[in-house]
């Protein structure tokens, strides 16, 4: 019984016919979706770095690594991304501890791994092991979880979150405290628990504004009317929204964009590079670029969907809408959407850290999709 | 069961095609947000933004504030900024580095040791930084890059304000130096403050006052013509200078201290008795700080740092030394509070001790013994058996409490980074560190200062002070006026915590007997005697226990560092104490003659001026 429905098991599956990408488990969309998105970023970023090589080595040797890491994470069978999940879990949460227990004495110097060629946050790594963790506690049990059990899951969340805010990071605080509420909101907590939560965030804004020190009081400010401080914050999105805006629809082309060129546009080979594009590529550019994006995130939910336990389904489902995130975030703040936070766009943003986790998580999206299993019985 | 986990199974995978369902649609909605406001500020406001964007000249640049000044208690200069030529490359812009810097080189004179300074400090810089490779161009040299300018990429000169301390290492551990901030210091500093600023204080006075030092960045809006050339400033917000630092130090005994140090290493550190300051506070051999401020090379940095002198120590508050004799005023004062003696009650000493029941002989320095000896003689001639008997019969616990009450075994507070605590031992001490009891012998060398006692040069003037003021303890302080820029000024708390109230009489004996070691035909400083004012002090002398097993084997130099430390501490005058002082002088043989003179060229300094004491 078990033999036959194993063979009729790979019969069924259409990803078995291109043999070498199968035994390499990789997913050809995706892989396709990556790559040129890569290549996007790395020509972009000649033109923000006004033509110098040394960035785009730089950049190509890092993403060499991600994809590398992609790979490797790839070969790894669910099974076992699953149970590493809460041992990977607990030492994130204990390599945060130490930050703040040694990070004093060290003057902030043990946030970072150094690994001589691409530095590493410790919190970084809860983008990845968050999800998984939640993946791993839910799929324990029957779904939707039980009030208790989601409790105990809304805690996984906020320790690492607050030890991460501590550090202080919020930046990176938040976009863990998304992955962890994607994770739960696909493991299906019922919609009157969220609209509860919903309410609560909605009540607590006032009391956080009367909490809130002056400095941040005033960021919120800025962001509500940027032309208030034109010498300081508001100044990166003025100048942002001037890129975008003069870019039109067609834009100015390719290494022609004045605002970037003429040094207008600050942090435009990192967290500003989006006006960049829009700017010398125009709508059509920018439209093209969020397709591509947009692609990738159907592609990444499609493999959720077609996971075939709930662990696959709940990580791979919350790794892509993470990924999405860092999208909307980053473009929402360049186009004056949303307030200032350092969040990079994803694989074109020039830097490390994000781009391998990043690459990390579609490694594990390739996994979950290219190793199948038995439907339990 | 396996009918109802199978509909479980169909029952999670559909809630959760649900959900994917849901999260797709949101992703869509939110995009289409996207779309739309790109849609509005691309093709609705095109015009507008078209506009603005060819009259965009404007350009925020920050204005990074000027460190703030440093000076004596006389208004003499200790740390500026003076301006500078320097040449920077910011390697992410140069196409090829090594290349670069070899047609610099055949423009200016560039040499090795540039070279690796500039790889060391690219190590530790901010991405997109520029690192000078050059700095104090001469003028010809400035206008030969600037002929030669279009060539390069990535290559700037950059003038600047460059941190300069005219006393150079005179004043070099205890001002420390600027550098270029570096990753770590990134973490921990408000970077918005410091935009456009490269230096941070390293050590010393620049980094113990680095948040009053710095100042407040201002910015400014300047108009750029369209190759980014600035035309005029439109609007600005200027920045606010750092705080001036004027300290208790007096340039003139710093001198004198370092001069009467001779050829000797060692440290010196005096106190004002009324205020607390510190009036000198000298760690010999020095090192020249302006090395630092541009970035030393890594062989300079090296020659400094493997020296067998170790220049880059800072004696006067990090070196721990066996305070030897110079204790026994203070456990003399111990005997006479606890009463166990009395100051003319008189012991014999035969030149050795021995504890009851033991063969052991503790020896006095004087092989043959003082004979007939009371508290006064014991501090006078320093009679190390008398300190046997005293210090057996106060007992560690009481040494310990008492001489805590000095500041022995904690740092004194000083407001200046890295002071290290000495050691004043302990039962406790013992058991939590060695894992052992204390042994009745410890007590008796703790008596003459040794074993396991350890005080720093500051220390011993702290105590000194605190014993001339009679139990009145101020905190030493460098800093005496923080001066802001709109000219107000804070001048920095005088901290008192008093000694336990004890016995006025006693503290007259002890400070007579201080006197007689200067005074007393056979006291032990009786060669810096003088008629101009009057001393007080006590000599001592510190063993040197090991010399380290890998160092180079040079019989002179290796005998040279086995000789014991010489110490002497003092305060004058004896009717109303004016300074306090410690001096350390290492290998240096006898406090008496060799210490002892050096506190006096500074005493006289000090109080006579520049006036012959003869």
């Amino acid at each position: 019984m078990l033999g036959r429905s194993q063979v009729t098991f790979y019969e069924s599956q259409p990803a078995q016919a291109s043999g070498l990408l199968a035994w390499l488990h990789i997913d050809l969309p995706l892989l396709t979706g990556l790559i040129l998105l890569s290549g996007v970023g790395l020509t972009v970023l000649y033109s923000a770095g006004d033509g110098e090589l040394v960035l785009l080595h730089k950049q190509l040797f890092r993403l060499g690594f991600g994809f590398a890491a992609m790979f490797a994470l790839a070969q790894i069978h669910p099974t076992n991304i699953r149970r590493w999940a809460p041992v990977l879990y607990l030492i994130g949460i204990l390599m945060l501890i130490s930050v703040i227990i040694f990070g004093e004495e060290g003057k902030g110097a043990q946030r970072w791994l150094d690994l001589g060629f691409i530095r590493f946050q410790p919190s970084e790594m809860f983008k990845l092991t968050l999800p998984m963790l939640i993946a791993w506690y839910l799929a324990e049990h029957r779904l939707p979880p039980n009030p208790s059990r989601l409790v105990m899951a809304g805690l996984f969340t906020l320790l690492p979150v607050l030890l991460i805010a501590k550090q202080p990071d919020l930046g990176t605080a938040l976009l863990v405290a998304t992955a962890g509420a994607f994770a739960l909101f696909l493991a299906g907590i019922s919609w009157r628990v969220i609209s509860a939560i919903g309410m609560l965030m909605a009540a607590l804004g006032p009391v956080a504004w009367y909490f809130m020190h002056e400095y941040q009081r005033q960021r919120v400010l800025t962001f509500l009317n940027p032309e208030s401080d034109p010498l300081g914050t508001g100044y990166h999105i003025i100048q942002s929204k001037i890129a975008i805006g003069s870019g039109g629809i067609s834009g100015k082309g390719w290494l022609n964009g004045t605002q970037s060129h003429l040094e207008f546009l600050p942090e435009r080979h990192t967290d500003f590079i989006f006006a960049v594009i829009s700017e010398e590529f125009g709508l059509v550019g920018v439209l093209a670029l969020l397709s591509l994006y947009l692609f990738i995130i159907m592609r990444g939910l499609y493999i959720a969907t077609q996971a075939q336990d709930t662990f696959g389904r709940i990580l791979a489902g919350s790794l892509s809408l993470v990924f999405f995130v860092y999208l909307f975030v980053n473009a929402g703040m360049v186009t004056g959407l949303l307030p200032v936070v350092g969040v990079p766009l994803p694989l074109i943003s020039y830097g490390g850290t994000s781009l391998v986790t990043i690459l990390a998580s579609f490694g594990m999206l390739m996994s979950i999709h290219t190793h199948k299993k038995l439907l339990p019985t | 069961m396996p009918q109802s986990s199978i509909k479980d199974y169909l029952h999670e995978s559909q809630l959760f095609l649900g959900r994917a369902l849901v999260s797709g649609t949101l992703v869509l909605i939110i995009l289409a947000i996207l779309v739309g406001r790109l849609f509005y500020l691309q093709v609705e406001s095109h015009d507008h933004y078209t506009t603005l964007s060819q009259d965009n000249r404007v350009k925020l640049e920050p204005l990074p504030p000027t460190r703030g000044l440093i000076y004596d208690r006389n208004g003499t200069i200790l740390a500026q900024n003076l301006p500078a030529y320097s040449l920077e490359i910011t390697p992410e812009k140069t196409e090829n580095l090594d290349q670069t810097i070899q047609a610099l080189s055949e423009i200016i004179a560039i040499d090795e040791e540039d070279i690796s300074r500039f790889h060391q400090l690219r190590k530790q810089r901010r991405r997109f930084d520029s690192i000078p490779i050059r700095v104090r161009l001469e003028d010809e040299e400035v206008a030969r890059i600037a002929v030669n300018r279009h060539r390069f990429s990535g290559v700037d000169v950059k003038a600047s304000l460059l941190r300069d301390y005219p006393q150079g290492l005179q004043t070099a551990h205890l001002l420390g130096y600027v550098g270029r901030i570096n990753e770590q210091e990134l973490q921990i500093i408000d970077t918005s403050n410091y935009r456009g600023t490269n230096f941070i204080g390293k050590n010393g006075v620049e980094k113990s006052y680095e948040g009053m030092l710095h100042g407040q960045v201002g910015l400014q809006q300047v108009e750029v013509n369209a190759k980014g050339r600035v035309l005029r400033v439109l609007e600005s917000r200027s920045p606010q200078p750092g705080d001036n630092l004027h300290l208790f130090l007096d340039m003139e005994l710093q001198s004198t201290a370092l001069e009467a140090l001779g050829d000797y290493n060692g440290a010196v550190a005096a106190i004002d008795i009324e205020t607390g300051g510190v009036l000198t506070l000298v760690s010999k051999p020095g090192y020249d700080p302006n090395l630092f401020v541009e970035g030393i090379s890594a062989k300079a940095y090296q020659a400094l740092e493997s020296s067998l002198d170790n220049p880059l120590f800072n004696r006067a508050i990090r070196g721990q030394y066996p305070p030897g004799s110079t204790v026994k005023p203070f456990i003399g004062l111990a005997g006479l509070e606890y009463n166990v003696v009395g100051y003319h009650q008189e012991n014999y000493c035969p030149g050795y001790y021995q504890l009851p029941g033991k063969d052991h002989k503790y020896r006095d320095w004087k092989k043959w013994g003082h004979g007939k000896v009371d508290l006064e003689r014991a501090i006078v001639e320093s009679c190390d058996v008398y300190y046997y008997e005293l210090a057996r019969t106060l007992g560690i616990d009481r040494l310990y409490e008492f001489l805590s009450g000095f500041g022995f075994g904690e740092p004194t507070k000083v407001d200046l980074d890295g002071e290290l605590s000495g050691l004043m031992p302990s039962r406790e001490w013992k058991q939590q560190r060695r894992r052992e009891p204390w042994y009745p012998g410890e007590t008796l060398i703790v008596g003459i200062g040794q074993g396991y006692f350890l005080a720093t040069p500051l220390q011993l003037a702290s105590a000194t002070a605190t014993l001339a003021n009679k139990g009145h303890h101020i905190r030493p302080r460098v800093v005496h006026t923080i001066e802001h820029p709109d000219g107000t000024e804070v001048k920095s708390p005088k901290i008192i915590d008093d000694l336990h109230q004890l016995d006025p009489v006693h503290w007259e004996q002890v400070i007579d007997a201080m006197s007689q070691v200067v005074e007393g035909l056979r006291g032990t400083a009786r060669s810096i005697y003088t008629d101009a004012y009057r001393i007080a002090g006590k000599t001592g002398t510190a063993q040197v226990f090991s010399v380290k097993q890998d160092e180079e084997y040079d019989e002179e130099t290796v005998a040279k560092r086995k000789r014991d430390h010489a110490l002497f501490i003092a305060f004058a005058p004896v009717e109303a104490p004016r300074i306090a002082i410690a001096v350390v002088v290492e290998n240096g043989g006898h406090g008496g003659s060799v210490a002892a003179p050096i506190a006096r060229k500074v005493m006289d300094r000090y109080l006579l001026g520049g006036r012959d004491a003869g």
